[in-house]
C-alpha cells in the first residue's frame, strides 16, 4: 500500500470555491489558486477541483479557473463537473489537468470511459460516482443507487454494480461519494466503501463526512486508497499537516515532506 | 526573466497533457517552448519527452512526426533529455502493453504490467512511493515521487544508474546516464521533491 493520500476538494463555481450541505446553501470559500497553493504547502498529496454548477455559458471561466490553479500547483489536480465528451476533457488536460473526473455523461454513454482511456490512458480517467443509501438508514444493508446533479436526480443505477462497470470500460480510479454524509461531518460511509472495494481493483478516493482524522483512518481501513475533504480545510478546523501528524499517530501511513538531504 | 534563464524544450505529442511540465519548469525561471519539428528536437539544448496516455498512441505520434531517429540520436549522445512517465518507457524497447511496437531502443529492456489482482497492490499505481537511488545517481534524489502508471521497467539497463521502488515487487523509478534521465514518475507534480530533482537536471 501506498501512504493516503490527502486531499483537499475545492467545490468552485463562478470562479470562487463555495462549499454547502448535502450540495445546497453553498457559501464563499475562497480563491480557488490561493486555496489550492496553500493546501500543497501544508502537505496535500493532490487536489481536486469540482465544477458544482457547470453549465455551458461556464466552461469558459471553469477552464481559466483550472489554468490559475495549475500555475500555482505543483502536485496531481483532478478536474470534474460537466464534463460531457472527449472534447471537455481534452481541453481540461490543455488548460493543466492531470486527471479528469466525469460523472453524468460516463451514465448516460457509458463507452465515453473506453474513449478517453484508450486516448488518455486509464491513469487519467476517474470516474466519479454519487451513491444514496436506499432501503433503511444509510449503511444499512439495503444497498445504494446512483444519484447525480448534485444529488437532486435518480438513475435508477446500482452504485455498486457502476462502480465495476465503469472499471471494466476503463476508469483508473473512483470519487465515491456519499450523499448522505456530504457535509454532514459524521464520518465517511464505510459500508459503501467496503462495498465497492470488493468489485474493484483500482483506487477509491473517499468522499462525503470528513470530520476527523480519526473517519480518515477508518475509510482507509475500508479500502480507500485517498481520503477527500472539503469543509474541515477551508473552515480551518484542521490543516492537512494537522490531519497527517494524527493520522501516523493512528498507525496510518502519510507521506511526510521532503528535506534535502547534505551530504556529510 | 532572467536573461541566461535556461530554455526548456518539451516535445508535444498529442496524448501528453503538457501544462504541468510546462508551468513546472516555468515556476523555476525557465523559458519553455513545445515542438514536434525533428530539427528542433535535435538542436534543444535541454529537452523534454514527456508522456501521459498509451504507448502505441505515443509512438505513433513520435512517428507521425519522424521524431525517433532524432530522440535516440540525442539520446546516445549523451544530450540533456529527460523522459517523464511513458516518456521513460519509450526509452526502452518495447511494451506488454502493446505487443511488436518498438520503443527507441536506448533501455535495453521492456516496459511490463503489475500483476493485478494481489493482495492490496491496486492498477495503476496512483500515488506517492519512497525511491531510493542506488551510488553513482546525481540527479534523482531520495525522497517520495508521484506516480500513476500501470506499467513499468523492472530490470537496470547496463550503463544506466538505476533508482529503485517496491510496489508488488521492485521496479525502476527512474534511471540516469550523465544528463540523461528517465523518470517513471512526475517529477512536475512531485511538489518539493519534483522542484529539487528538476532543479539538479537543469544543472546537469
Amino acid at each position: 500500500m501506498l501512504p493516503v493520500r490527502i486531499i483537499p476538494c475545492l467545490d468552485v463555481r463562478d470562479g470562487r470555491v463555495v462549499k454547502g450541505v448535502k450540495f445546497r446553501g453553498l457559501r464563499d470559500q475562497g480563491d480557488p489558486a490561493e486555496l489550492a497553493r496553500a493546501y500543497e504547502e501544508q502537505g496535500a498529496d493532490e487536489v481536486v477541483v469540482l465544477d458544482v454548477t457547470a453549465t455551458t455559458e461556464a466552461r469558459g471561466t471553469r477552464l481559466d479557473t483550472v489554468a490559475a490553479v495549475r500555475a500555482r500547483l505543483s502536485v496531481p489536480l483532478t478536474v470534474g463537473g460537466g464534463i460531457g465528451g472527449i472534447e471537455d476533457a481534452a481541453a481540461l488536460l490543455e488548460a493543466g489537468a492531470d486527471k479528469v473526473a466525469v460523472n453524468t455523461a460516463a451514465l448516460r454513454r457509458p463507452e465515453l470511459l473506453s474513449e478517453l482511456a484508450a486516448r488518455f490512458g486509464s491513469q487519467c480517467v476517474v470516474v466519479s460516482i454519487d451513491a444514496l443509501g436506499h432501503g433503511g438508514a444509510p449503511g444499512g444493508d439495503g444497498g445504494y443507487e446512483v444519484v447525480v446533479r448534485s444529488g437532486t436526480e435518480r438513475v435508477a443505477r446500482d452504485a455498486i454494480a457502476w462502480a465495476r462497470e465503469a472499471v471494466d470500460r476503463g476508469a483508473g480510479e473512483i470519487l465515491l461519494t456519499s450523499i448522505d454524509r456530504d457535509g454532514t461531518r459524521s464520518g465517511y460511509e464505510l459500508t459503501l466503501l467496503r462495498a465497492v472495494r470488493s468489485v474493484v481493483g483500482v483506487p477509491i478516493v473517499a468522499s462525503g463526512g470528513a470530520d476527523t482524522p480519526a473517519h480518515m483512518a477508518d475509510a482507509v481501513g475500508a479500502g480507500a486508497d485517498a481520503v477527500l475533504a472539503a469543509s474541515i480545510f477551508h473552515q480551518g478546523n484542521w490543516t492537512v499537516e494537522g490531519v497527517k501528524e494524527a493520522l501516523a499517530r493512528l498507525g496510518v501511513a502519510v507521506r511526510s515532506g521532503y528535506r534535502e538531504e547534505v551530504s556529510a | 526573466m532572467r536573461e541566461d534563464a535556461p530554455t526548456v524544450t518539451v516535445v508535444r505529442t498529442s496524448t501528453a497533457n503538457l501544462a504541468s511540465v510546462l508551468t513546472g519548469f516555468e515556476r523555476l525561471g525557465c523559458r519553455v517552448r513545445t515542438t514536434a519539428d525533428p530539427h528542433k528536437v535535435t538542436r534543444a539544448g535541454r529537452l523534454v519527452l514527456p508522456g501521459v496516455g498509451a504507448f502505441a498512441a505515443a509512438r505513433r505520434a513520435i512517428d507521425a512526426h519522424d521524431l525517433a531517429d532524432a530522440l535516440r540520436d540525442r539520446l546516445d549522445r549523451g544530450r540533456p533529455t529527460l523522459g517523464i512517465c511513458l516518456g521513460m518507457q519509450l526509452m526502452a524497447s518495447g511494451s506488454e502493453e502493446a505487443p511488436g511496437v518498438p520503443g527507441l531502443g536506448v533501455l535495453d529492456c521492456v516496459a511490463g504490467n503489475y500483476k493485478s489482482g494481489e493482495e492490496g497492490w491496486r492498477v495503476p499505481q496512483m500515488g506517492w512511493n519512497l525511491v531510493a537511488p542506488d551510488e553513482g545517481c546525481e540527479i534523482v534524489p531520495r525522497g517520495y515521487a508521484y506516480f500513476a502508471n500501470s506499467y513499468r521497467l523492472t530490470t537496470a539497463p547496463d550503463g544506466w544508474h538505476p533508482v529503485w521502488c517496491e510496489y508488488a515487487g521492485r521496479f525502476l523509478a527512474a534511471v540516469e546516464r550523465g544528463p540523461v534521465v528517465g523518470c517513471q514518475f512526475h517529477p512536475e507534480l512531485s511538489g518539493d521533491y519534483g522542484r529539487a530533482l528538476l532543479t539538479r537536471w537543469l544543472e546537469a
